[in-house]
């Protein structure tokens, strides 16, 4: 352990990802959910930040920004919105319980970090070991789209799903290239742009922002 | 220079469609940027047979050989022919209620940024870049397969953009694993994704992190390919979009999806120096064709039938990049063109069938040789033809994948003939009454716009035939490229 | 040594004596959170006190065990605040008991209080003895969990070391403390029967878990179990400083740093109390059926700090 202060915090910010993420699991209430993805953007705001304070990656500082504009701001601002639009703020029971859920969250925690471990263990970077933790996100981001049955809940899985892609890029290699970042950001936005739109046809055609009305589409 | 205009015209068109996109004329102005867009690709194309390989841009932003300049042709042909095709249909639709001027101003302005995003994926030389267009061209679908706002055309857009999108943020995941990897040797930076760059030092590479990219790569761009298990989402988009999104999406969409694929597994390859890419690729693909050729049995709908067989020619496609060497790419790069051609004309033939039926349903579509000749022998030629019969081209690169098949893996010929044979049982057996049976249904009160068709399975029926000299040495060109 | 014996025990009794001050002053912090008139610091002395002088009433078929049950859980709590180094660093006490014993020395109190609570035969009683139990089953694994954590990092079970390691060597930041820490808060709520998974101040039947074991308690035996557990949060807390903020505890040998470290002390525990009753004052108690569920996250986060601690620590 011969880290410096500021990455041992980065460390620790990933440790705190990895708990929001299995905050955001077994988070029922839509608007705890938004909550949660907010402090996520700000662990990723703050992570990025000292990386590229310790490093001098000075265009991290760009990604950083980009993030607390986004993901900590801009999205969760968009989210409260829509929820009150659409009027869909009560308690959810995700389809699988919760604390089965999160077994099988502890699971895929240990499988990220078994298949991070060859890579992080030749890493140049001084980070190495988060990557299991960005996968780790990843995968729980996904089990929270597979278990919940809302629109919305499922959309801020996809986002947080971005945020562990994201983590992994800072930490693991630095950032990605300034225009791929830019680009993914735009995607991100346009997204949740068009996901906000279908949100709204959704609620139109079905009467309820829940998608288990939508099973027609089955192979028979 | 032509690379800008290639990129700007369609870019300019959604803009100016986005924009304006209300006029009475939009259709037409929407066939008139694609053929832009193609004039462009025709001199983008002229520029590299003539001058071989092209780098342009800055650091070498797009990169041109004769792999992605073959794709580039062929997604701007058919993305003007489906261009044309849609200005009739799309008028009917709208005759029909199903559809109003907003609809089809978006529907006019998503179509030219899904074309510009499909071609930046081809062109560009960043894989990251790569990645970020191939997530704007699902964007740009989404809303295009909603666009009837039906319950169903809704549930199918949300499972295509939440498949796809988890898809894609898995592709993503192998695009940073392989910076990660490339970072250590070219450097952090921008031209650490080059993929020109990466493929002078793929030999350096980590292999235990490349191997790991690409699985991430494989599954996520394979979602987008529609390889099974992935692939759910793929009939429904087809079935329930408009008709002319169904045909780019099944004629370019995979294609560009599978061009991804391979630009990794050329890294992948060079960096591991074994055959775990393609042989993964080759499970991935033999599980599709197999799947798909007996789910097709079980269709009702006729979209979605050929839906299935996009899915089972993708795998086929992907089996054969999977078993690599010269022959086996030149297969499945004219298997490609092949497919992409044929199964566009199929569903222009189909979306007339369906619109003077009134009914996807295939039991509802009866006798179309007796209402509407032209449409019947359409949808009656394009269905021989992608079930591979003689003298079409499908046959022809059928025919080499499964002899090189039965070179090289004789083990996977059963399936590939079994899977192909229960194909064309069920899909003749379908589509037969559909064209030749008694019918009731009214003649159409309009003339379908059947150039777009009969122009592709001619082109399928002459490359069936004879493969002009200098297409043959590209298409060998390109094959080499891919190595293996 | 002998100064190491001293210590043992001024902090022994330090424990025992500052234990219902703690109490005192999470009520009073309660009580202002919830807008009440609070009640002095030193409210729960007064009862104690009074209970002490009331005659004991005792029902007739209480066993030789019922009697003998609230001196055993009072000795346990005592021998566990001796353990745990709240103020020193050496206490000879130690090596005796480590953070496992520990833990088996709380299950023995809790085995008695339940023992003592079926013994009179009332419905409460075995009532709330099966909810502890069940509280109980689920929080042990979780606190072992977090004491597994601790001691991979500092490589032993004895607390006086795993101090030295976090507060006395170079500091590092420990990533997996942070999950065992969030771990730990909920196990000593659950365990002292805190607001969410119990409500100390009330007594309806639906939801009481540790008050309906003492139902049957009065005078001296009550006085007892209600000092014991004061002595437990006391020691509960003692021991989340002692992992998780233990800067300030005198290393060994070091009698001069004894009293700042006191005044730390109880810094630190004015904080932690009036945390605890601002969590209290801001959650509401669950329904019993869903504590396992709040157990489960618990246990899940100390499982979790533990695979932190082997990717990020190693």
């Amino acid at each position: 352990m011969s880290l410096t202060y500021h990455l041992q915090i980065v460390n620790l910010l990933a440790a705190l990802l990895l708990l929001i993420s299995f905050a955001m699991l077994s988070q029922r209430r839509i608007v705890g959910l938004i909550t949660l993805f907010a402090w996520q953007g700000a662990a990723l705001t703050l992570s990025t930040g000292l990386i590229a304070w310790s490093t001098g990656q000075h265009h991290l500082y760009y990604s950083a920004g980009l993030t607390l504009l986004l993901k900590v701001i801009g999205i969760p601002w968009f989210f409260f919105r829509l929820v009150k639009k659409l009027d869909v703020d009560r308690d959810v029971e995700p389809m699988i319980n919760i604390p089965t859920t999160m077994l099988i969250g502890i699971v895929l925690v240990i499988f990220a970090f078994n298949l991070a471990l060859p890579i992080s263990q030749m890493s140049g970077t001084v980070m190495r070991s988060t990557l299991g933790i960005a996968m780790a996100c990843v995968l729980l981001a996904f089990l929270m789209m597979i278990t919940r049955s809302k629109a919305i809940p499922q959309i801020i899985g996809f986002l947080s799903i971005e945020n562990g892609l994201f983590f992994a890029a800072t930490s693991a290699t630095y950032g990605m290239p300034l225009v791929v970042e830019l680009g993914v950001a735009l995607d991100v936005m346009v997204a949740l742009f068009v996901l906000g739109i279908m949100s709204f046809q959704i609620r139109e055609s079905f009467d309820s922002m829940d998608l288990k009305h939508m099973e027609k589409l089955k192979e028979r | 220079m032509e690379i800008y205009w290639l990129l700007g015209i369609p870019v300019a068109g959604g803009i100016f469609l986005a924009l304006w996109g209300c006029r009475r004329n939009a259709p037409e102005i929407n066939a008139l940027f694609s053929f832009l867009t193609l004039l462009a690709a025709a001199a983008l194309t002229a520029r590299i047979v003539e001058h071989g390989p092209l780098l342009v841009g800055g650091q070498g932003w797009f990169f041109i050989d004769s792999f992605n300049v073959f794709l580039v042709a062929l997604t701007a042909f058919v993305a003007f022919t489906t261009s044309l095709f849609s200005r009739p249909y799309m008028r009917i639709e709208k005759e029909h209620g199903r559809l109003n001027d907003k609809r089809l101003r978006l529907y006019h302005s998503s179509y030219q940024i899904f074309i510009a995003a499909m071609l930046l994926a081809l062109t560009t030389n960043n894989m990251g870049i790569l990645w970020v267009s191939m997530e704007a061209a699902t964007l740009a679908t989404v809303l295009l397969v909603s666009l009837y706002r039906t319950p169903a055309s809704l549930e199918a857009a949300w499972k295509y953009f939440i498949l796809c999108g988890v898809g894609i943020a898995l592709a993503l995941f192998g695009t940073i694993l392989l910076y990660f990897a490339a970072e250590k040797i070219l450097g952090s930076g921008g031209t650490a994704l080059l993929w020109t760059h990466l493929n002078g030092v793929k030999a350096q590479l980590e292999p235990t992190v490349l191997q790991l990219a690409f699985v991430f790569l494989l599954v996520g761009y394979g979602t987008k390919v529609g390889l099974a298990p992935l692939h759910s989402w793929l009939p429904d988009a087809h079935a329930e979009g408009p008709t002319p999104v169904s045909a780019v999406l099944s004629g370019l969409l995979l294609n560009v999806a599978l061009y991804a694929v391979m630009r990794s597994k050329v890294l992948v390859d060079g960096a591991l120096g074994n055959d775990m890419a393609g042989n993964l690729m080759m499970g991935f693909g033999l599980f599709s064709v197999v799947l798909a050729a007996f789910l097709i049995k079980r269709q009702t709908d006729v979209k979605r039938m050929f839906a299935y067989s996009s899915i089972e020619h993708m795998g086929l496609i992907t089996f054969a990049f999977g078993m690599g060497g010269p022959v086996a790419n030149f297969a499945a790069l004219l298997h490609m063109t092949m497919h992409s051609l044929t199964k566009s004309a199929i569903f222009f033939a189909v979306g007339h069938a369906t619109q003077s039926a009134g009914t996807q349903l295939m039991d509802g579509i009866r006798g179309l040789i007796k209402t509407n000749p032209t449409i019947g022998w359409g949808l009656m030629l394009g269905t021989v033809a992608i079930l591979g019969v003689p003298p079409f081209g499908v046959f022809a690169s059928e025919f080499l994948i499964i002899t090189t098949a039965m070179h090289e893996h004789p083990w996977a010929t059963p399936f590939l003939l079994l899977a192909l044979g229960v194909a064309f049982a069920a899909i003749f057996g379908k589509v037969q009454p559909m064209v030749f049976g008694e019918t009731e249904l009214p003649k159409l009160p309009y003339q379908p716009a059947l150039t777009p068709v009969f122009m592709h399975l001619g082109l399928v029926l002459m490359l069936g035939l004879f493969i002009p000299p200098y297409l043959a040495a590209w298409y060998r060109q390109a094959a080499q490229l891919l190595g293996g | 040594m002998t100064t190491g014996i001293l210590l043992q025990i001024a902090q022994t009794l330090a424990a025992i004596l500052l234990a219902p001050l703690l109490m005192g002053w999470v009520n009073q912090c309660r009580a202002w959170l919830q807008g009440r008139s609070a009640p002095p610091i030193t409210q729960p002395y007064r009862t104690l006190r009074k209970l002490f002088h009331k005659d004991a009433v005792i029902a007739h078929n209480a066993s030789p065990l019922f009697r003998f049950a609230p001196y055993m859980i009072f000795a346990c709590m005592a021998l566990a605040a001796g353990i745990v180094p709240t103020i020193a660093n050496d206490l000879p006490f130690s090596p005796a008991a480590d953070v496992i014993a520990l833990v088996g020395i709380f299950a023995l109190a809790r085995v008695f209080l339940a023992l003592a609570a079926m013994d009179i035969g009332t419905s409460f009683g075995s009532l709330g003895a099966r909810r502890e139990m069940l509280v109980s089953f689920l929080a042990e694994p979780a606190l072992l969990m977090v004491f597994f954590t601790a001691s991979f990092i500092s490589q032993s079970t004895e607390l006086p070391i795993i101090v030295q390691a976090l507060a006395h060597k170079e500091f590092v930041i420990y990533p997996s403390m942070a999950f065992a820490a969030v771990a730990f808060w909920m196990i000593s709520v659950a365990e002292n029967a805190r607001i969410p998974v119990d409500n100390p101040t009330t007594h309806l039947e639906l939801t009481m878990i540790h008050e309906a074991m003492i139902l049957e308690y009065s005078a001296r035996h009550l006085a007892l179990i209600e000092w014991a557990v004061a002595l437990k949060l006391f020691t509960y807390s003692a021991l989340g400083i002692a992992l998780f903020l233990p800067w300030g505890i005198a290393p060994q040998g070091d009698p001069s740093a004894l009293p700042l470290a006191l005044l730390a002390m109880l810094l630190k525990m004015a904080i932690g109390g009036a945390a605890l009753s601002l969590m209290e004052a801001i959650s509401a108690k669950l329904r019993l059926f869903r504590a396992p569920e709040f157990l489960g996250t618990a246990f899940l986060l100390g499982v979790l700090g533990m695979l932190i601690h082997f990717l990020l620590e190693v």
